[in-house]
């Protein structure tokens, strides 16, 4: 009960938001005058799963 | 790359500066390339270098001699050269000679035409081959004999002035073009003995804003080509294209070119001419981009961003912060005053490339896809990312990483 009043009580206050990812969520968050900064991220290589692994073993 | 010393200190006959450039043997933009997959301008630039050669009688007969096998082709990152657009390197044309001093290589280059209808963008008409005529018996002796006379020119500190004055050495020189002509006058007027070819001589460089792209080649293959064959190095060592294909080579895997389709550049086109006129991407003027000039300063140059169709000044400078989410560090010697003196990006690193999908932004000139009509436009095009995805796996391949 205690976490669900915290939940609450962080969902009625003012929000600042960092999104990271899908930018069309900043951008709806925006139009409803919350303060939202959008982190431009997507997977390493794009989600292609073998240069990712060549990646990670490349040092990068 | 930080390192290197890049000095301008010559004018001389591409068959001394390149002493295996032989008879019918024609250099080119981009990596390897037949004649079959050769686009418009690149077959009408051949065309042309073959009749001022003296190797074919017309433009026709060129045409089917290189069809026929006549003519040995190979790019000029083969033989320590660059040329812009097609690019065309061949035994009898002046060639500036670019040294580093640091490393004792040298890199060449021809010296620019000009603006419009030349050869480097395909154009072989009798005007065309006699302005390459008088580059070869007039203005290249008169740069040589200054250039030796004064030492050369140094050219670290002309491209940090430079980027001050708001050129990113790509599709904006007219400040370093500029700077170029104030040293060199003064020493051409007194080895001189012809005035009227002296104000000649002058009056060209001073009426080519472009005057500089041709020198900042040659320092850019100056300055990665002792970059290469480092064992395990990512970064890129030269970026080129042909018109049909973009290459790039990096430097753990030595010559290798990592080859893929070339793009459109999208841009804006003079009065007259539209998308449907353009010739898909293509020169080594790429070499540019990659020593951090070029796309990667176009912090430095809002105006060019006007000039390529990139967008307004702001935009520019997100053109050089998102170029240094790819490279290894910054050139603390070329620094950009609007953007806190932020150093231009240094190092296209392919891991960065392929980890945050960000391809090499280049600025460039488009040419008309058909031969002898010339430039159209500029605009702004992509390195293909396929390219880069081959490097990583090269490189991983040389490393024994599977």
């Amino acid at each position: 009960m205690a976490k669900e009043s915290k939940i609450t009580d962080l969902l009625a206050a003012d929000l600042t938001v960092i999104n990271v990812g899908l930018e069309g969520f900043a951008i709806d968050l925006h139009a409803q005058n919350v303060d939202v900064v959008h982190v431009d991220w997507s997977p390493p290589a794009g989600g292609n799963v073998k240069l990712a692994a060549l990646l990670s073993k490349l040092g990068s | 790359m930080l390192a290197a010393d890049p000095v301008l200190v010559d004018v001389i006959p591409a068959s001394v500066a390149i002493p295996d450039l032989g008879d019918r043997m024609i250099l080119h933009a981009g990596p390897p390339i037949d004649w079959p997959r050769m686009c418009g301008p690149m077959r009408g630039a051949i065309a042309g270098i073959a009749v001022f050669e003296g190797w074919a009688d017309d433009l026709e007969t060129a045409e089917q001699m290189a069809a026929d096998g006549a003519f040995t082709f190979a790019p000029n990152h083969h033989y320590d050269a660059v040329g812009p657009m097609t690019g065309m390197t061949t035994i009898s044309q002046p060639l500036m000679v670019v040294e580093n001093r640091a490393f004792g290589n040298r890199a060449y280059c021809a010296i620019n035409e000009g603006l419009g209808k030349v050869m480097r963008f395909g154009g072989n008409d009798a005007e065309v081959l006699a302005r390459l005529g008088w580059l070869r018996d007039v203005l290249g002796p008169a740069m040589g004999t200054a250039l030796r006379d004064m030492g050369g020119i140094e050219l670290k500190p002309l491209i940090a002035r430079g980027l001050s004055m708001g050129d990113e050495m790509h599709q904006r020189n007219v400040a370093c073009s500029g700077l170029v002509l104030r040293a060199l006058a003064p020493v051409m007027a007194k080895t001189s003995r012809d005035t009227a070819a002296l104000a000649e001589a002058l009056g060209f460089i001073g009426a080519n804003d472009q005057f500089h792209l041709n020198i900042a080649m040659a320092m850019g293959k100056a300055i990665m080509d002792p970059v290469r064959n480092i064992e395990g190095s990512t970064v890129v060592t030269a970026m080129s294209r042909n018109g049909t294909d973009f290459g790039i080579r990096v430097s753990g895997t030595g010559d290798q070119w990592f080859i893929a389709p070339v793009e459109m550049p999208q841009g804006l086109y003079f009065a007259g001419f539209t998308e449907q006129d353009a010739n898909p991407d293509m020169g080594d003027s790429t070499i540019v981009e990659t020593i951090g000039l070029g796309g990667f300063a176009m912090g430095a140059s809002p105006a060019v961003a006007g000039f390529v169709g990139a967008g307004s000044a702001a935009d520019a400078a997100l053109f050089t912060r998102t170029m240094g989410e790819i490279a290894v560090g910054e050139n603390p010697e070329w620094t950009i005053p609007a953007l806190d003196y932020l150093g231009v990006p240094t190092g296209i690193d392919i891991r960065l490339v392929v980890e945050t999908g960000i391809a090499p932004t280049i600025n460039t000139g488009i040419a008309h896809r058909e031969p002898g009509i010339g430039q159209v436009g500029a605009g702004v095009v992509k390195a293909p990312m396929a390219c880069f995805e081959q490097a990583l796996v090269g490189i991983a391949k040389e490393l024994g990483i599977e």
